[in-house]
C-alpha cells in the first residue's frame, strides 16, 4: 500500500522543465540593486558537537602537544603525515583542499580561539555561538541574521536575505531577516494549482506556515540546477555535507539568490574512538573539506567575492580521556576560505599547553574571541559599522574589536 | 448524539482533546465522544490498565535482542576470519585460478555480452535492520488504534526527553525500540524516579552515552589499564534529564556524579557480571570513596550509590521545574504560560514525581484548553495525524520511516542527547513545510476518490473548521485535491 511517498524518489528535474515561474524568485520581494561594484558572498558553516582544534590544526611545533594528545596527535612522519602550514602548525591530511586554498592564499586558520561560553554543555555553547549573545538563553534569533537586517536598505546583501540549510534554519540564521530554506533530499512536487490553493488557504488562517511554504517551494527550483537528489545521509556524513553544500552553493550562485548562507554538520562530538590522522574525525574533516570544494566550483567567478567561515561551539580536552576520544573543552579553531579571505596564515596567540597553560588544566586555552574574528569578516566583507556589530549583532560586545585584515 | 446537536464549544473543546493532546480524529465517531465529555474522554484513556505497555510475540526484551546482536557480531568475526585465512592460503598457493581472471576480463571488457545471470536472493538486512522495523510496524500499529492516544503522546514526549539515538550505531539501533517499552512505558503513568532509574540503568542509554567506557581511575581496572572517567552520561543525567542546564549544578557535581555512576554497565556476550545483555555494576571499575553531589555525600560502595543519588536528584525541585516547564511547552506552546507551568510543577514536587498526577494537572488546567493552537504538529505527529484521517498507515515501515527522514526527524535517531527540537520555529520551516505539502500529495494519490473530503472534515473537525478551510476544500478541483488540503489546513498541522 502506497499511504506515503516512496522514497527516495525520481528528481523533479522533469516537473522543473514544465512549470513557469509562479514560485520562482519573481515572486518573492524584489529591491533595487545597490550601486557598488563588490558582490561579496558569505557562507557560514557551524560544526556542532565541538570540534577537537588540536586535531584537525595540530601544533606540532609545541613540545607537550604528543604527551597529551597520545594516538590521537597528528604527526609530519609516518604514512598518513600531517599537512605543514608554518613552522608550528599543521593541517589534518584529511582536508587536502583546504591545504591547497591555503596555499593560494585562500585560506586561514584562527587557533585558540573560543566564544565567550566557558561552560561545556552542547547545547549552550551552540546557542552562544548561534545567537552571538555573551551567555546561553537568546534562542529567537542569531548573529548572522541580525547582521542582515543591520545591512541599509537596499544593499544587495540585505535584499536578497539569507539561506537556510537544513531540515531546520540554524539559529544563527533565524530571526527577522527573510531567510530561505533548503535541504537536499526531495520529493517530487505537487501541482502549481494545488500549491496556490494551499498557499490561499494559509494567507487568509495561517500566514506563518504560508511564508513557510513559499519559502520552501521557491528556494527547492534553483538548488536542485542538474544535481543528483538522491539522499547522502544527512549532515554528520562527509557526502552529506558534500551535498548540501552544493545545492547551498548553486542558491546563492544565482544573480537574484541570497548572498548569506548558513549551514550546519553533526557528528563532531568525539567521546570514544575519535581518530587522528585517519578514523572518524579525519573522515568529518574530509567532509568539510569536500564542502570547500563544492563551494570553490560551483561559485566560479564568483569564488573571488566569497568568504566561508567555520566555526564550532568549542573545543575538546587536550588531554585524551579513557576511551581514546576526547571530553568537551575550551578553545579550538576556525577555519577561514574563499577568494575573498587574506590566508595562507594561522593567525594564533599560543598560549602553550604546560598544565598551568591550559585552561583549567585541561582545555586549550582561548586567546582569541570569535566574536573577533566574525566582526573583522562582517566589517570588511559585508561593510558592518563597529557600533552596530557591538550592539545589535553582537550584543554587549563593545570591548571585542572587529580582527583587522581578514579579507583582501 | 449526533455531532449536530452539540453546543459548538463542546465542539471545539472536543477538538482540542483530540488534537492537542490526543494523536488527532479518527473517522469513527472520536469526535462526537470526544466533544461529549472532553476531559473524560482523555481521562478515561488513562484509567485503562497497562494501557501504556505494548507487548508482542516478536517484541522481545531488551537482553534478548542485544544476545541476538552478540551472536550476529560474533558469526560475522568468524566469518571474516576464516575469509582472510582463506585469502592468505591462496596468496601462498601462488596466481590467481585462470576462471577468476577471465570473469574480471570478460567484465572490464564487454559486460553486454554476458549472458544475463539469475537474479540473486537480495542479501538479508542485518538484524538491527530487521528489529527496526517490527519495532515501526508495531507503533504504526498502535497509533491507529489509540484512542485517543494522550498515552501515545506521552510516550513520545518522555521517549524524547531521555532521548538514545540509533546514529550511535547497531547496539542502538536494535534495542532503541526496546528501551521505550522496556524503560519508558512501564513509567509513564508511574513515577519519574521509577523511571529514571530504568532509563540511565538501560544498556542503550548506557551505550548511547558512552557509560560502559567511564571507568573510575583508582578502580582495580583503572589502576591496571590506565583508564579513567567518562562525563558524558552523568552530564546529561543532570543537564537534560533531571536539573536542566540552570539547574544550579556545577563541573564538579558532574564529575562526582560520573564517579558515582562507574561500573554502571550491561554485560557483554560472554560475562562473569551478568547475563548477557543485562545491565550490571561493575565493582572492579567503580571509583571508590565518598563523593558529593548537589551538597550530598554518597558512601555506598555499590550500585545503592548511583541509585541513591538518582533518587535525591528525582525529587530536586530544579528537576520538577525543568519538567514542568518542557511538558507545557510540549502539549501547550513555545512560552507556555507561567502559572500553568508553576502549576505543573507544584504537582509534581507534592505527588513526588508521579507522572500520572501530572498528566491529570494538565487536563485539569484551564490554560491548557484556552490557548490558541499555536504548535505545529512535529513530523512524527503529523504523520499519525494523516494516517488517522485516513483510517491506515503505511504496511511497509519503509514509507513511514523514509517520510520521517525527510521532514528532518528520523525515527529514534535524533542528532544529539537533548532530542528532537519542541518548538514552531524548528518545524514550520520552508523545506519542511514544502516536503510536508509534497507527502500529502502522495497519500492523496494513494486515495484519490476513494475518500470525500468534506465528509472527513465533518467527521474530524466538524464545526471546528474555519469557513475558509472548509470552503477550500468545497471549492477542491477534485476529491484527491481536497484530501491534500485537508491534510494540509492548519486544522490538521496545527495542534
Amino acid at each position: 500500500m502506497n499511504l506515503f511517498c516512496e522514497i527516495p524518489t525520481p528528481s523533479r528535474r522533469a516537473l522543473l522543465a514544465t512549470t513557469g515561474g509562479l514560485f520562482a524568485w519573481a515572486y518573492l520581494p524584489k529591491f533595487a540593486r545597490a550601486a557598488d561594484s563588490r558582490d561579496p558572498r558569505l557562507v557560514v558553516i557551524v560544526l556542532r558537537g565541538a570540534l577537537d582544534g588540536l586535531s584537525a590544526v595540530a601544533p606540532v611545533g609545541d613540545p607537550d602537544y604528543v604527551g597529551l594528545h597520545g594516538p590521537l596527535a597528528l604527526s609530519l612522519t609516518g604514512n598518513t603525515p600531517a599537512i605543514p602550514l608554518d613552522s608550528f602548525f599543521a593541517l589534518n591530511p584529511a582536508m587536502p583542499v583546504f591545504a591547497r586554498l591555503y596555499g593560494a592564499g585562500q585560506g586561514a586558520v584562527v587557533h585558540a580561539v573560543a566564544t565567550p561560553y566557558r561552560e561545556r554543555s552542547h547545547f549552550d555553547g551552540q546557542d552562544v555561538l548561534e545567537s552571538g549573545f555573551p551567555g546561553p538563553g537568546h534562542v529567537a534569533s542569531g548573529w548572522l541574521n541580525r547582521a542582515i537586517s543591520a545591512l541599509p536598505r537596499g544593499a544587495r546583501v540585505a535584499t536578497r536575505g539569507g539561506l537556510g540549510v537544513g531540515p531546520t534554519t540554524p539559529l544563527v540564521m533565524r530571526g527577522s531577516a527573510p531567510v530561505l530554506g533548503w535541504s537536499p533530499q526531495t520529493l517530487p512536487q505537487p501541482t502549481e494549482d494545488l500549491a496556490s490553493r494551499v498557499l490561499d488557504l494559509y494567507r487568509h488562517r495561517d500566514p506563518v506556515l504560508g511564508e513557510a511554504l513559499l519559502q520552501g517551494l521557491a528556494a527547492d527550483k534553483i538548488a536542485a540546477g542538474d544535481m543528483d537528489n538522491t539522499p547522502r545521509g544527512g549532515f554528520a556524513s562527509a557526502a552529506g555535507m558534500r551535498q548540501a553544500a552544493q545545492g547551498a552553493a548553486r542558491l546563492i550562485a544565482v544573480d537574484d539568490g541570497p548572498r548569506v548562507a548558513a549551514l550546519a554538520f553533526d557528528g563532531w562530538d568525539t567521546h570514544a574512538n575519535e581518530g587522528g590522522a585517519t578514523g572518524r574525525l579525519a573522515q568529518l574533516l574530509g567532509g568539510l573539506d569536500g564542502a570547500f570544494e563544492e563551494f570553490e566550483r560551483v561559485l566560479g567567478s564568483r569564488w573571488n567575492d566569497t568568504a566561508i567561515l567555520v566555526a564550532t561551539e568549542f573545543g575538546r580536552t587536550a588531554r585524551i580521556n579513557g576511551t581514546t576520544g576526547t571530553d568537551h573543552g575550551t578553545g579550538t579553531v576556525a577555519f577561514l576560505a574563499g577568494g575573498a579571505i587574506k590566508g595562507g596564515r594561522v593567525i594564533a596567540d599560543w598560549p602553550g599547553l604546560k598544565p598551568d597553560q591550559l585552561y583549567e588544566n585541561r582545555d586549550l586555552a582561548p586567546t582569541t574571541d570569535l566574536r573577533a574574528v566574525v566582526k573583522g569578516v562582517l566589517a570588511d566583507h559585508l561593510g558592518l559599522g563597529g557600533t552596530v556589530l557591538a550592539n545589535s549583532v553582537f550584543p554587549d560586545s563593545l570591548d571585542i574589536k572587529p580582527m583587522a585584515g581578514l579579507i583582501v | 448524539m449526533l455531532p449536530g446537536a452539540l453546543m459548538a464549544t463542546d465542539i471545539h473543546a472536543g477538538f482540542i482533546a483530540l488534537n492537542r493532546f490526543g494523536l488527532g480524529s479518527r473517522r469513527d465517531g472520536d469526535l462526537a465522544a470526544a466533544a461529549a465529555d472532553p476531559r473524560g474522554f482523555l481521562r478515561a484513556e488513562l484509567a485503562k490498565p497497562g494501557v501504556a505497555l505494548l507487548e508482542g510475540e516478536n517484541l522481545p526484551h531488551t537482553p534478548v535482542l542485544l544476545r541476538s546482536l552478540y551472536d550476529q557480531n560474533e558469526r560475522n568475526r568468524v566469518a571474516r576470519l576464516s575469509n582472510e585465512m582463506a585469502e592468505a592460503a591462496r596468496a601462498e598457493v601462488g596466481p590467481m585460478p585462470i576462471a577468476l581472471s577471465m570473469t574480471e576480463a570478460g567484465e572490464a571488457g564487454a559486460p553486454a555480452a554476458m549472458p544475463p545471470e539469475k537474479p540473486k536472493e537480495p542479501p538479508k538486512p542485518p538484524l538491527q535492520q530487521q528489529v527496526f522495523r517490527t519495532e515501526t510496524i508495531a507503533r504504526l500499529q498502535r497509533v491507529i488504534s489509540a484512542r485517543p492516544g494522550f498515552v501515545e503522546r506521552l510516550v513520545a514526549f518522555w521517549t524524547n526527553h531521555f532521548c538514545v539515538s540509533a546514529v550511535k550505531g547497531p547496539f542502538v539501533r536494535i534495542s532503541a525500540g526496546a528501551f521505550e517499552r522496556d524503560a519508558i512505558r512501564p513509567y509513564v503513568l508511574g513515577r519519574f524516579r521509577d523511571m529514571l532509574q530504568a532509563v540511565e540503568s538501560h544498556p542503550a542509554m548506557l551505550f548511547y552515552l558512552d557509560n560502559q567506557f567511564s571507568i573510575g581511575p583508582n578502580s582495580t581496572v583503572g589502576q591496571r589499564i590506565g583508564r579513567g572517567l567518562n562525563e558524558n552520561l552523568a552530564r546529561e543525567i543532570l543537564e537534560l534529564h533531571t536539573l536542566g542546564v540552570n539547574g544550579g549544578y556545577s563541573q564538579a557535581d558532574v564529575t562526582a556524579l560520573a564517579r558515582i555512576i562507574t561500573g554502571w554497565t550491561f554485560a557483554g556476550r560472554v560475562s562473569q557480571l551478568g547475563e548477557p545483555g543485562t545491565f550490571v555494576f561493575n565493582a572492579n571499575a567503580h571509583e571508590p570513596g565518598s563523593q558529593t553531589v548537589l551538597g550530598r555525600p554518597y558512601d555506598q560502595e555499590d550500585v545503592g550509590k548511583g541509585r541513591a543519588a538518582l533518587a535525591d536528584i528525582a525529587k530536586h525541585p530544579a528537576t520538577a521545574q525543568h519538567i514542568a516547564y518542557k511538558f507545557a511547552r510540549h502539549f501547550v506552546a513555545d512560552e507556555p504560560p507561567p502559572v500553568l507551568v508553576e502549576r505543573l510543577a507544584q504537582t509534581f514536587r507534592e505527588s513526588d514525581g508521579d507522572l500520572k498526577a501530572l498528566a491529570l494537572a494538565l487536563l485539569d488546567a484551564p490554560e491548557a484548553w484556552s490557548a490558541p493552537a499555536t504548535k505545529i504538529r512535529n513530523p512524527q505527529e503529523f504523520l499519525y495525524a494523516a494516517g488517522r484521517i485516513v483510517g491506515r498507515m503505511p504496511d511497509d515501515p519503509g514509507q513511514f520511516l523514509g517520510a520521517l527522514n525527510i521532514l528532518g526527524m528520523p525515527l529514534w535517531s535524533a542528532a544529539g542527547p537533548n532530542g528532537y527540537p519542541d518548538s514552531v520555529a524548528a518545524w514550520a520551516n520552508p523545506e519542511g513545510m514544502k516536503v510536508r505539502l509534497e507527502i500529502c500529495v502522495r497519500i492523496a494519490d494513494r486515495w484519490r476518490d476513494a475518500l470525500n473530503p468534506l465528509d472527513l472534515l465533518d467527521e474530524i473537525a466538524g464545526a471546528a473548521a474555519s469557513p475558509e478551510t472548509r470552503q477550500a476544500i468545497a471549492r477542491a478541483e477534485s476529491k484527491q485535491q481536497g484530501l491534500a488540503l485537508l491534510l494540509m489546513s492548519p486544522e490538521v498541522q496545527r495542534r
